[in-house]
């Protein structure tokens, strides 16, 4: 790592003159004893350390006792950062501007506000030098700033200087953050590397004082620190502001923060988010759906998913007091029947206390449960982003000629509802195809082919509306990608490979509890159930890519033919006039040939049936962009498509549908 | 004067400017130039059995300008006639490979090419030559020099007299076109052709002066033997009446060489008429050789599963229909090896030479 935490090379360095002093001073004050004796008792902190004059006695079971103690989870997790996402400076301001993002968008989104997010991020400068370039700087300031609901004073301190504390780890319910680690985390890796405080403003009303806290964490006991606290002037009405500063990296390109914001804004039109670069730049990202998403509810646990230890707890702690009114209380999906049904087959009596089973009992009620007919748990805990939503995401953030979205019905593993949504945006957009013409002819060498495209498809995977930038290819999301035969729906992909085009793949799980493979939330875990959903939904997105692509490659195909044959026809000529020795009179051949070219690719009435053809609007949730203006559903043709059920849709700013219009009256002229 | 320019023109320069004829005549008419190419595949060839020869069914294919699937196909088919009758004005010879380079070229205002690769051209030489009825060396195409002859055989290339008794171990290289215009059998005096499959066992036996003992010609193509070493053979076989054995490795792949030469080749059916010999004898490797030649099992190699799929096909092609192959061939599947000549070295190195073929000849053990 570049940048050394400064506060850990304090200490360190502190802790080596410290022994080294004091042996001076105790050789000094008793200058007759054996310098190993006087070694001995230098570090006397550990006292268990003792008899270094005969090294290899044995070490009690009661001394061994004495060293053991308790680790404060953030004792572990200033170890183990890395597990939080933490381990170099570049990921490390992603994180961090990733946890404040995602605790500003749940904050807003649950008290039913409109997020506005304001992400600052400059380059901090340690002791008055100059601001070296953001490409060089070590140490970066990040700011995050919200509307939301602003928190109340007493909770700001644990919430943003205590791990493991957070409303959101106990409860059954769609959001973004899931534990109560990551903010605070945030905090003591500033703490780790700059020594700075995380700086809190909050503001609950117009009315309420905005508080200004500079909180740090402790990291023995996992408790936070109050380092300033006062009453301030803000000019926000209501939200929340984080600032920290912290040893970090910016980069452009793929994992950078950047791109992490660019992808929050695809999957979440409704927030309006605004990002200053290091750099001094302004991105934008306004609020395309002014609307919120439908508020996810909280849900009790499905019985299916509950694991023994739990089942044991939950019996311990219930309020209930029967059996049968502890199943049907506490879990979803538990009518009294069902749970009558369950005490008959684990041969209980409903009436049982619930404390009183333990052992074999809670064994046959565990068993009892898995053997159950027992409906899937409710979805309506669970709000997907909407195809809707996605294809206004993806028509704003990438350029493309076609795109598509689909939101798969509620599914279920280990007990937890899910949803899968899968979008698709393909192709270069018309923009770009025009500013590109055609490559001048070069003639081609054996082995060389005439496009030499190996772009890969990207894949932007989110987990409850969060972007996952790293671990890639451990995710279940990117395992489905590859999985699904592409080749199908006319992409072109090598064995195990990404398809490969002007692709990107987008993948959305929407859950309760999405099954990450870390702390640090990376990667999607590989449950089959998961996989075979998101394939479902890739491979819909697919069937529809192949439709859109079958359709423009044989408007092109027809294109092409004529062309070859007007290129062929050249070369037949020639060939023939050099075979009859030069005596032939060429033109007179050409047209002829030309004449039987034209009547054989049926001429304009090809163009007709290909100008004619069913429509894009054959396929549902896409959106087809060319050169003459958009088809599809991001401008919101009211009725003029299949509409699968969905929410109803409101109509977004007609400059678009205008647009489509006059599309649709070019296309019949041409 | 079309009249006055045909007379100038040689039998297969005409024929190939026939190509540009039909394009033009159906241009006149306003239909689509089509060719008609017979077509080259097991489906369309028939066995001759009073022959002894597999002869090209009459099954065409149409190959037409106007259609998308064959439009290269058919520019790329006159642009090699073109090339191919730019050859005959020439009086040159030329290979495969410059019959491409020559008509490669890029087209006006695209960056496609006619030909691709090598790969798209020759298969049209062979389609131009069966639909022209030219062979290959009418058309003054030839393969690379890939046989060697060595034996009691006084040949005139070029007006240079070439000895074959005389050119030590190496012999003579077989150019690949051997017809009566550019090389003449002078004189031969051997009883018999020993067509050899491996260069190294036809060395083998030219070091060992196999050929002066038993007065015979040795001949190899170095694998499948090409067009000049088949052709020569029949030439020798036909003008000299020499018998001809085959010596191959007992394998599926031995055996089908053994058949091109007898039989003729199924993707070039038409030359059969000129190349096969159906009198030539199968002299080994036989299946029943390690038997009776006491080869141990552990010089055999185990038949992969292409062996024994060609093996498969071989046994109901319709010339392995007597009974000796067939059970010469379900001996090989049934064993589960094969052997390569080499093997033969296991024994002794001059095995073949002292032991095996002498015996051979004289038991008369051959498959016919």
């Amino acid at each position: 790592m570049m940048a050394m935490p400064k506060a850990t090379l304090k200490s360190k360095t502190g802790a080596k003159s410290k022994p080294n002093a004091r042996s001076k001073a105790s050789a000094a004050k008793l200058p007759k004893t054996a310098p190993r004796a006087t070694d001995a008792k230098a570090p006397d902190a550990n006292a268990a350390d003792g008899k270094p004059a005969k090294p290899t006695t044995t070490i009690s079971a009661v001394e061994m006792g004495t060293r053991q103690r308790e680790i404060s989870v953030s004792e572990f997790f200033t170890k183990n950062r890395h597990l939080l996402g933490f381990d170099n400076p570049r990921k490390a301001l992603l994180t961090c501007v990733k946890e404040a993002v995602d605790n500003a968008l749940d904050a807003a989104e649950e008290a039913g506000i409109l997020p506005d997010v304001l992400v600052n991020v400059e380059v901090a400068v340690a002791n008055g030098a100059p601001p070296p370039p953001p490409s060089q700087a070590t140490r970066f300031r990040v700011t995050v700033i919200d509307n939301g609901p602003g928190i109340v004073r007493q909770q700001i301190p644990p919430i943003f200087a205590k791990l493991l504390y957070g409303s959101k780890f106990h409860r059954l319910r769609m959001s973004r953050g899931q534990q109560g680690i990551g903010i605070s985390a945030a905090g003591m890796y500033a703490q780790l590397t700059t020594g700075k405080p995380v700086q809190i403003t909050s503001r609950i009303g117009a009315r309420a004082a905005a508080h200004y806290f500079e909180v740090q964490i402790d990291t023995k006991k996992n408790e936070p620190r109050i380092v300033e606290n006062k009453k301030i002037d803000w000019e926000h009405q209501r939200g929340t502001q984080v600032a920290m500063e912290i040893d970090g990296r910016y980069q452009k390109g793929r994992a950078s923060v950047d791109e992490y914001l660019e992808q929050v804004a695809i999957a979440n039109p409704h927030v309006q988010l605004v990002y200053r670069t290091p750099e001094g730049e302004t991105r934008e990202y306004p609020r395309t759906i002014q609307e919120l998403p439908p508020q996810p509810r909280e849900i009790k646990p499905h019985p299916y998913g509950i694991e023994f230890g739990i089942l044991l707890r939950m019996l311990h702690d219930t309020k209930s007091h029967t059996l049968a009114g502890f199943l049907a209380a506490d879990f979803s999906r538990v009518s009294s029947a069902v749970a009558q049904e369950i005490c008959g087959t684990a041969k209980l009596s409903p009436s049982t206390k619930p404390r009183n089973i333990h052992g074999a009992d809670a064994e046959a009620i565990y068993k009892a449960i898995q053997s159950t007919k027992i409906m899937a748990p409710p979805s309506n805990c669970i709000s997907p982003i909407g195809e809707k939503a996605i294809l206004h995401g993806l028509y704003r953030q990438i350029k493309g000629d076609f795109y598509t979205a689909v939101t798969r019905p509620p599914s279920v593993y280990r007990g937890n509802p899910f949803i899968i949504e899968a979008g698709l945006a393909f192709g270069r957009g018309p923009d770009q195809a025009a500013e590109t013409p055609e490559a001048p002819a070069v003639p081609l060498a054996e082995g060389e082919q005439q496009d030499d495209d190996n772009e890969l498809a990207r894949v932007i995977r989110y987990a409850n509306r969060v972007p996952l930038l790293y671990q890639q290819s451990a995710c279940a999301t990117f395992k489905s990608v590859l999985e699904t035969t592409w080749r199908n729906y006319g992409v072109v992909q090598s064995r195990g490979a990404l398809p490969a085009g002007p692709m990107v793949v987008f993948v959305h799980m929407a859950s309760v509890w999405v099954p990450f493979t870390s702390e640090s939330k990376e990667a999607i875990a590989d449950y089959d159930e998961i996989r075979k959903e998101i394939r479902l939904a890739l491979q819909e997105c697919g069937r529809r890519l192949g439709v859109f692509l079958r359709k423009r490659e044989r408007a092109k195909s027809e294109f092409r033919r004529r062309n070859i044959f007007e290129l062929y026809i050249e070369e037949v000529v020639e060939a023939c006039a050099r075979l009859k020795g030069g005596k032939l009179p060429k033109e007179k051949l050409k047209n002829q040939l030309q004449k039987i070219a034209l009547k054989r690719t049926g001429g304009a009435k090809t163009d007709e049936i290909l100008g004619h053809e069913s429509g894009p609007e054959g396929l549902p949730h896409s959106i087809i962009v060319t050169p003459e203006g958009t088809e599809g559903e991001a401008p919101v043709l009211p009725g003029a498509e299949p509409s699968n059920g969905g929410p109803p849709e409101e109509v977004t700013p007609s400059k678009e549908t205008a647009k489509a219009a006059k599309r649709k009256t070019k296309r019949k002229k041409r | 004067m079309a009249k006055a320019a045909a007379k100038k023109l040689g039998p297969v320069e005409k024929k190939l400017v026939g190509v540009a004829d039909t394009v033009i005549t159906a241009a006149d008419r306003g239909k689509d130039p089509a060719l008609s190419i017979p077509v080259r595949s097991l489906a369309n060839i028939n066995f001759n059995e009073k022959r002894g020869i597999i002869e090209m069914g009459k099954r065409k294919q149409e190959r037409t300008l106007f259609n998308v699937g064959m439009a290269k196909k058919f520019m790329q088919t006159v642009l090699v006639a073109d090339a191919l009758a730019e050859l005959q004005r020439a009086n040159l010879t030329t290979s495969l490979r410059e019959i491409y380079y020559r008509t490669k070229h890029t087209m006006k205002d695209s960056s496609e090419n006619t030909f691709d690769g090598q790969n798209e051209s020759d298969p049209l030489i062979e389609d131009l030559e069966v639909t022209l009825t030219a062979l290959r060396e009418e058309l003054h195409v030839r393969a690379e020099n890939a046989g060697s002859i060595v034996g009691p055989v006084v040949l005139t290339d070029d007006g240079d007299r070439v000895d074959c008794a005389r050119l030590g171990k190496g012999g003579y290289s077989v150019p690949s076109i051997v017809e009566p215009e550019f090389i003449q059998i002078r004189r031969c005096t051997a009883d018999f052709v020993l067509l050899v499959e491996k260069g190294t066992q036809w060395n083998r036996l030219s070091e060992d002066k196999f050929w002066r003992r038993y007065n015979c010609v040795l001949l190899t193509g170095n694998g499948q033997p090409p067009r000049g070493v088949r052709r020569l053979a029949r030439r020798l076989h036909e003008e000299h009446g020499l018998p001809v054995y085959v010596l191959v490795d007992n394998d599926p792949w031995g055996y089908y060489i053994y058949s091109v030469v007898k039989q003729g080749s199924i993707n070039l059916a038409f030359e059969s008429e000129r190349m096969a010999i159906p009198k030539a004898k199968f002299i080994g490797l036989s299946s029943s050789d390690p038997d009776t030649y006491g080869l141990p099992r552990n010089v055999g190699i185990k038949l992969n599963d292409k062996d024994i799929g060609r093996a498969k096909e071989l046994i109901k092609y319709r010339w392995f229909q007597k009974k000796p192959w067939q059970e010469e061939i379900k001996r090989m599947l049934a064993s589960g090896l094969k052997y390569e000549l080499d093997a033969l070295a296991n024994k002794d190195f001059r095995y073949l030479t002292k032991t095996y073929l002498p015996k051979k000849l004289k038991d008369r053990d051959w498959l016919d």
